[in-house]
């Protein structure tokens, strides 16, 4: 099997380029035959590049150590899932994980697209079929997972204990579909500038692979953010790292992509925009991989530094220029179909959100290369740190934020001002009442202030337009007040889809803003002696150390420090703390001590605490953190997912018709704008 | 006036604050990235770069961290090679930080030649890997003929 594997690899290397060449030959030469030759080897690059996958599980899970990637990455007594896990935990494994989700995707878009959008899929074969030519070629010729040693070591390294953690079992691959599947938009935005069929058909094929790519970014970053803070113990979740970055630049221009489609769609504006976003989308997620890979960035997540790096770099240029020259020969055919109309409109709304999002990722591609650019510019490394990122993402978030709540309640075209009154009311209302009401009971932190007043209004929204839709149902339909909610958002997946995203959002921020309420202290514990501390809050909480204990277990050596607890004098949860030292089957130690952080959740806050080691007379040295509000940050991720789901989920064919007939007749630009409330639309 | 016009006026203001909050950040919180061997040559010819915050890159001499008792407080000497310097940091030390690692560390050099650090962050050159190359040196770890599958 292992064999097997191995020449797979070549082989979907050698069909992926078959798919390449005899695709786009067949779309210069319009051939029919070489254009389903080319889609046939596409087909059989997946195939293959199963079989390379499985070959190199097999070699992963039956321990075969006489191959290098294995024995790096794994040891005899690692658990069998962190072991299946190692495929994608390092350099090479992960290389050839890129390639395994690159070519289901182009198989499934291919499926997809096998009666549809005849035109355009020769380019979008074998536009796909050059990123997967490039990620086989790496994989092969830059770094082989098989690989083998000169001798064959008893037993392996194993893993990193950091990544012994089931959070980072799934966030890398969360991550990496989440990139890979901007590659489909991009097929088909080169494929549609190629063919010049730049009107609504590609977009249409486009927007689902966008929406996927959006879901699996979003799942990602909400997983790595949880890995970072139960794993890490550092207290946080977000430190503006050059790795996180990356895979933020992207989730960015997606998110405005997925808002500024919806201006085409409606206006036949932005079409020039709209191919540059999807452009950008894959580029950064390529600029992401080759920041991670190459070194060139100083970050704590880098891999080993490896000639990889120059690989992607090439790449990364030739795609570059590639994009702009086609897209500047193209300028003609992408000219807008319509013109602004009123600075008071959705879709002047929806610029703005663009001209934010973008904005906010420009500076943090500023901020993340800055180290590069100034040594180009003045010979010296200068870096900017999480200081220059919040001072500008702070700001440019809660403006874009407070969109979120503005947008939705502005009518397409031109809004009237009675329409802005009605609409504006109970929103703006509610926004202020809360930032009235966290006012009074003494909360004065200006930031937090602001963005507890735009969560109001936000919410505000949000409520408002689940409530007008609910209750026009239920008027037309007789329905009862649940099942009007529900069919309103089955009805109308993508505009009540994106309000739960906006809900989750909402969530998100909420919980970034209790971040600036967070208290630390460090406290050194004998065995017996109580720590008192006040949380935010202000009640008043106690740590009691019950001493510190040692002992074995599967492949570690471990110091504890359980503390009992009391808030206002009742008891709370038992907190346990680790030191580990992981050994190998052998009982030699590989790695540096981890840290096992010790976190009573809950919903108001996290009481975080860290055993950073052990001094004479076995007094523990301890950090204890409350961290208020954090649990939202995953909920409010996993709740915009959710409303990401909502949104892709396919309807049933048979409802499709309906639906359109329905959505036909309250077509906006057949009714004067402003004439039928928002909520029907 | 034309509602693009606006928009353009609109969006010229959005990017000129963001602009403007980018530049005035940078010029607070920038810092210089520097190795020890450059470090000595700034400071040979700007004398104010004692006592400013740098961050510099180096690699820790092995042997010679000394952990102060409670894990909270530690002192080592990075080099890059060409220049030397002993460092002494308070705060959580980082899990991946030990013998000849490379380390970034952020805070000042003070007038007796000594880097007082605040922040340490530890980048093991394999992170994520292990070089399977270090068990060779290992009592009982001998090599092997290759396998062939």
């Amino acid at each position: 099997m292992i064999l097997i594997g191995e020449l797979s690899l070549w082989i979907a290397l050698l069909m992926a380029l078959w798919a390449t060449g005899v695709s786009y030959a067949g779309g210069a030469l319009r051939r029919a035959d070489m254009v389903a030759s080319g889609e046939r080897g596409m087909y059989a690059a997946w195939g293959f590049t199963i079989l390379a996958s499985a070959g190199l599980l097999t070699a992963l899970v039956t321990h075969d150590f006489s191959f290098r990637y294995v024995a790096s990455y794994t040891s005899a007594n690692l658990p069998t899932v962190y072991t299946v896990a190692a495929f994608w935990g390092g350099q090479s494994g992960s290389l050839l994980f890129w390639a395994l989700v690159l070519s289901t995707f182009a198989a499934i878009a291919l499926v997809s697209n096998r009666r549809t959008n005849r035109e355009l899929m020769p380019w979008v074969t074998g536009t796909l079929g050059v990123v997967l030519v490039f990620f086989l070629a790496v994989t092969v010729f830059g770094s082989n997972p098989y690989e083998r040693l000169d001798w064959i070591p008893p037993d392996g390294r194993g893993m990193n204990p950091q990544l012994q953690n089931p959070g980072m079992a799934i966030h890398p691959p969360n991550l990496y579909l989440g990139y890979v599947a901007t590659a489909v938009p991009f097929a088909f935005a080169i494929a549609a500038l190629i063919s010049r069929r730049l009107d609504a058909e590609w977009l249409g094929a486009v927007r689902r692979w966008a929406l996927t790519s959006w879901f699996f970014l979003t799942v990602g970053i909400t997983l790595g953010m949880w890995w970072a803070y139960v794993e890490l113990g550092w207290g946080g979740y977000w430190a503006w790292d050059p790795v996180e970055n990356a895979s933020l630049l992207p989730w960015l221009t997606g998110t405005a992509f997925l808002h500024s489609i919806m201006v085409q769609e409606k206006r036949g504006m932005l079409r020039k925009w709209n191919v540059t976003l999807v452009v950008a989308t894959f580029l950064l997620s390529i600029l992401g991989t080759f920041l991670t890979r190459s070194g060139v960035v100083s970050s704590v997540h880098s891999f080993a530094q490896s000639p990889v790096g120059m690989w992607f770099a090439g790449f990364l240029a030739v795609s570059l220029v590639a994009s702009v020259v086609l897209v500047s020969v193209r300028l003609k055919d992408l000219e807008a179909r319509a013109e602004l109309e009123s600075m008071v409109s959705r879709e002047a709304a929806f610029l703005y959100n663009n001209l934010l999002l973008v904005g906010i990722a420009f500076s943090v591609l500023w901020g993340t290369l800055f180290p590069i650019l100034s040594e180009a510019v003045t010979g010296s490394k200068i870096t900017v740190g999480p200081p220059f990122f919040n001072a500008v993402n702070i700001p440019l978030g809660l403006l874009l934020f407070a969109l979120t709540g503005i947008g939705p309640l502005i009518a397409w075209r031109r809004a009237s001002a009675a329409n802005l009154q009605r609409q504006f009311a109970a929103p703006a209302a509610a926004g202020v009442g809360v930032g009235a009401a966290l006012f009074a009971v003494g909360m004065r932190d200006p930031y937090a202030l602001v963005a507890y007043t735009i969560a109001g209004f936000v919410t505000g929204t949000i409520t408002q337009e689940f409530w007008k839709g609910t209750r026009a149902r239920m008027r037309m339909y007789a329905e009862s007040a649940w099942s009007a909610t529900l069919r309103l958002v089955l009805r109308n997946r993508r505009r009540y889809g994106g309000y739960i995203v906006h809900a989750g959002m909402t969530l998100v921020f909420a919980a970034f803003a209790g971040l600036a309420f967070r208290k630390e202290f460090d406290v050194t514990l004998k065995p017996g002696e109580t720590f008192t501390a006040k949380d935010p809050y202000g009640h008043t909480w106690t740590f009691t150390s019950g001493g510190l204990s040692r002992f074995d277990v599967l492949n570690r050596q471990v110091v504890a420090l359980s503390l009992t607890t009391t808030r206002d004098g009742k008891p709370e949860r038992l907190i346990t703390t680790e030191r580990r030292q992981h050994v190998d089957s052998r009982g030699n130690p590989t790695f540096e001590p981890s840290t096992e952080v010790g976190i009573l959740e809950g919903a108001k806050q996290d009481v975080y605490v860290v055993l950073a080691g052990v001094s004479p007379g076995e007094q523990a040295e301890v950090r204890i953190t409350f961290n208020p509000l954090v649990m939202w940050v995953w909920f409010g991720g996993m709740i915009m997912a959710l409303g990401g789901l909502v949104v892709m989920w396919p309807k049933a064919t048979a409802r499709r018709g309906a639906e359109a007939g329905y959505a036909a007749a309250l077509e906006p630009s057949r009714v004067p704008a402003g004439s039928i409330p928002e909520s029907v639309q | 006036m034309h509602p693009r016009t606006k928009f353009v006026i609109g969006g010229a203001l959005v990017l000129g604050v963001a602009g403007y909050l980018m530049l005035s950040a940078i010029s607070d919180t920038a810092t210089y990235y520097l190795t020890p061997q450059e470090l000595a040559t700034k400071v040979a010819i700007d004398p104010t770069f004692i006592e400013t915050g740098v961050k510099v890159g180096a690699r820790v001499v092995p042997g010679t961290i000394q952990r102060a008792p409670g894990g909270r407080e530690v002192a080592f000497q990075m080099t890059d090679g060409a220049r030397t310097y002993p460092v002494v940091y308070r705060g959580l030390i980082p899990d991946t930080f030990t013998d000849s690692v490379d380390v970034v560390v952020e805070g000042r050099l003070g007038r007796d030649g000594t880097f007082r650090a605040t922040v340490l962050l530890a980048k093991c050159a394999s992170r994520y890997e292990n070089a399977p190359d270090k068990y060779k040196s290992v009592p009982g770890y001998t090599k092997q003929p290759t396998r062939t599958t």
